[in-house]
């Protein structure tokens, strides 16, 4: 593997000037940092073995979108919408007209103030000395999206950002990165929905996403991995929450070749409130990994994450939940559940949740669940004429629709929620086939 | 309608019902009594088709058809109801979607389209009406956090919307208010009719009371052992199930 940490450091990014000493960071700590293998905690349970033959390092070779139109969008969002294509922004597909108080920004497109404001924070959120793969876009970086929302701003319009993969002749590597910064007391809603053209791809991508709220900021985020199964994904979502900060997150994992999410969400300013919420559905011989990490370093802050994975086939999930109270993290509320279904006897997950607590007056909670479909529950619904197949799908459903039901965006749950139906449908149509 | 003839059961390896017969035509109501333990459940689970319920002996004729060489969701289709007497919870299902899906299912058996959901939502309020419960049960999730006495009267709902054959109710009215057993009662008896079978089962008499049966059968120790009118009701509630079970042995 150590072939793969000096071949993917000798892929640069075309770069822009102002990014090159930042690249340069990223790239000596990339090289430093030893390669997982099955002995690293962090990557125990999830193999890189797809990404050791170096085939995906280079970069994509279409210039720019074949697309005529946005694919898969999700409807009804009313959203400003930026698209891009294998990492390529698509002017035409996206949308301009951007609420006030709000500035979108491309890197390639930032002005000398807006690049002075990038980097300020950029990197400062995501931790590329923990986090391998934020090294490596850290140096692969030359193209990403700035959002700044404005101190008191209460933007409505969802900022909508979808990354579109299609196949290429050859493997490939995409580089992406969302920078947000809501400023004290404003609002804004920011949707990342990443999705491919076909069932047939070859992409790797490699996704970082910064989130810094400021005080009394709230911020909705989605992040929806919607890809084809034939693609890689290993991503970040970082988060700093200052002061009342309140950040409620939905992510959503289908399933793919490999899929893995780390998230961090670092409470810094006293009375912040994380929510965050996941499913993930890992059929076929797919992996979805999450490792979720909220650290409670100042008291008063609350977090509520759930995470539900329905698994089944040959699927494989992981998910880690940590969440780490500091000494003086007093009056902490904290409370994480995940729970998981196992539909097939050949599925797999591994749940760990880490509760480090070092501050006395908290209030945690902390639970894991493995379970497969009730045989009651079946029996019922099929002694009132439903046939087991239906059965199946419907207490499956039903295991994550609470979450769906949650959403605050009723265009996104209309759209995830037949998704997720005819995920489960197909699933079972396959189990029928082959009966 | 149904004709059990020397039904023996099994529940994982143990027998339960141990040579149990019993003829039920249809437009009859019958009532079946017990002590604890003495396999009503098992055979309302028997005849629903439930894993790990297995006939070892025996013959059930449904409607001229063999009960037990059918599926579970068949036996439903062809027209057989089982209300639990344990409701199974299934949080995330709205009891709303389960009825449409249940409803839909035995249309389609029975040669109709599915229901039109407008029309659905009516009918079902209408019944949630007729059995005395708030029409915002049907958003929750199916018997999810549901009390005992609405439980049971979300079976009964269910039924009315089926509109089964036969219906057998494993005591229904456990659990009941004195109100609730009474809109019960009124929903059973609306159900009464010329082709359509009920096998009540109950530890009150009370109860036949309100739903007057044409049979009174006493199961024990996995048999009927004794079958007779309404009055056998009236003497079991006095005398309890000893004499029986002595006169039998
Ligand atoms: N899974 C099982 N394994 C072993 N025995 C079982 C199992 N399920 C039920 N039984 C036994 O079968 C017997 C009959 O149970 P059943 O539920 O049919 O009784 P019942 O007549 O309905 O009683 P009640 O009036 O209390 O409802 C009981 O002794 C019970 O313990
Ligand atoms: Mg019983």
């Amino acid at each position: 593997m150590a072939a793969f940490t000096q071949q993917a450091a000798e892929l640069t990014p075309a770069g822009l000037n102002w990014l090159a000493d930042f690249n340069q960071r990223g790239r000596e700590r990339w090289k430093v940092t030893p390669f997982p293998t099955r002995k690293t905690e962090n990557w125990k349970y999830t193999s890189l073995q797809a990404l050791a033959d170096g085939s995906y390092l280079r970069w994509p070779q279409a210039k720019g979108a074949e697309l005529s139109e946005q694919v898969d969008a999700i409807e009804g969002l009313d959203a400003c919408a930026l698209i891009f294509v294998n990492g390529v922004f698509a002017e035409s597909l996206s949308c301009n007209n951007l609420p006030e108080s709000v500035e979108v920004v491309r890197f390639s497109q930032a002005n000398e103030s807006q690049q002075q404001a990038i980097l300020a924070k950029l990197g400062s959120i995501a931790d590329s000395e923990k986090h391998l793969f934020a090294a490596l876009n850290d140096s692969w970086l030359q193209e990403g999206v700035y959002l700044h929302v404005a101190k008191n701003a209460h933007v409505k319009q969802p900022i909508y950002i979808h990354h579109i993969t299609t196949p290429e002749a050859e493997n490939f590597a995409v580089n992406q990165r969302l920078l947000v910064h809501v400023e004290s007391s404003a609002e804004a809603t920011v949707v990342e929905h990443f999705s491919s053209t076909e069932e047939a791809q070859n992409c790797f991508t490699n996704a970082i996403t910064e989130l810094q709220l400021d005080a009394n900021a709230r911020l909705t985020h989605y992040h929806l991995h919607l890809e084809e199964e034939n693609t890689l994904h290993i991503g970040g979502v970082h988060v700093n929450l200052e002061r009342d900060a309140t950040l409620n997150s939905f992510m959503m994992s289908l399933g793919a070749n490999l899929q893995r999410t780390d998230v961090v969400v670092n409470h810094r300013g006293e009375g912040a409130h994380c929510g965050l919420n996941g499913i993930y559905l890992p059929n076929h011989k797919h992996t979805v990994d999450f490792h979720t990490c909220i650290e409670h370093a100042v008291p008063n802050c609350t977090t509520h994450e759930v995470f539900r994975g329905i698994i089944g086939d040959h699927g494989k999930a992981v998910f880690n939940g940590r969440i780490h109270i500091h000494q003086d993290a007093q009056k902490t509320v904290a409370d994480l559940s995940n729970k998981n279904l196992l539909t097939s006897h050949n599925a797999e997950v591994d749940t760990k949740p880490e509760l480090e607590i070092y501050a006395d007056d908290v209030k945690c909670s902390h639970g894991a669940t493995i379970a497969q479909l009730e045989e009651k529950a079946l029996y019922y619904l099929q002694s009132r004429g439903v046939d087991r197949e239906r059965a199946e799908i419907m207490l499956s459903f039903g295991f994550i629709n609470e979450l769906l039901e949650q959403l605050a965006h009723v265009p996104v749950r209309d759209y995830l929620t037949p998704l997720v139906s005819e995920l489960f449908e197909k699933k079972f149509d396959r189990a029928r086939a082959s009966a | 309608m149904l004709s059990i003839k020397d039904l023996r059961a099994n529940v994982g390896d143990k027998e339960i019902l141990k040579g149990l017969s019993l003829e039920v035509k249809a437009g009859e109501v019958h009532a079946i009594m017990g002590p604890n333990g003495s396999g009503k459940s098992t055979l309302g689970h028997v005849l629903a088709g439930r894993e790990n319920y297995e006939a070892t002996a025996g013959s059930v004729d449904f409607d001229g058809k063999n009960l037990l060489d059918m599926d579970i969701e068949e036996r439903s289709r062809e027209g057989l109801f089982l209300a639990f007497q344990y409701p199974v919870e299934i949080p995330g299902v709205s009891n709303m979607e389960f009825l449409k899906t249940a409803v839909d299912a035995v249309r389609e058996h029975r040669g109709m389209e599915p229901i039109d959901s407008v029309q659905f939502m009516k009918l079902a309020r209408e019944k949630c009406k007729a059995v005395n419960l708030d029409d915002q049960f049907l958003k929750r999730g199916v018997n999810e956090g549901f009390s005992g006495g609405e439980k049971k009267r979300n079976e009964l709902m269910q039924m009315m919307l089926l509109e089964p054959k036969l219906c057998i109710m494993d005591e229904t009215d456990s659990g009941l208010d004195i109100d609730a057993l009474q809109v019960v009662a009124e929903g059973v008896n609306a159900m009464r009719s010329e082709d359509r079978a009920i096998v009540l089962v109950t530890h009150y008499q009370r109860l036949l009371d309100y739903i007057k049966p044409d049979f009174v059968h006493v199961l024990s120790g996995g048999k009927i052992i004794k079958s007779g009118d309404r009055s056998l009701a009236l003497e079991l509630e006095e005398k309890g199930y000893g004499w029986i079970t002595k006169e039998v042995a």
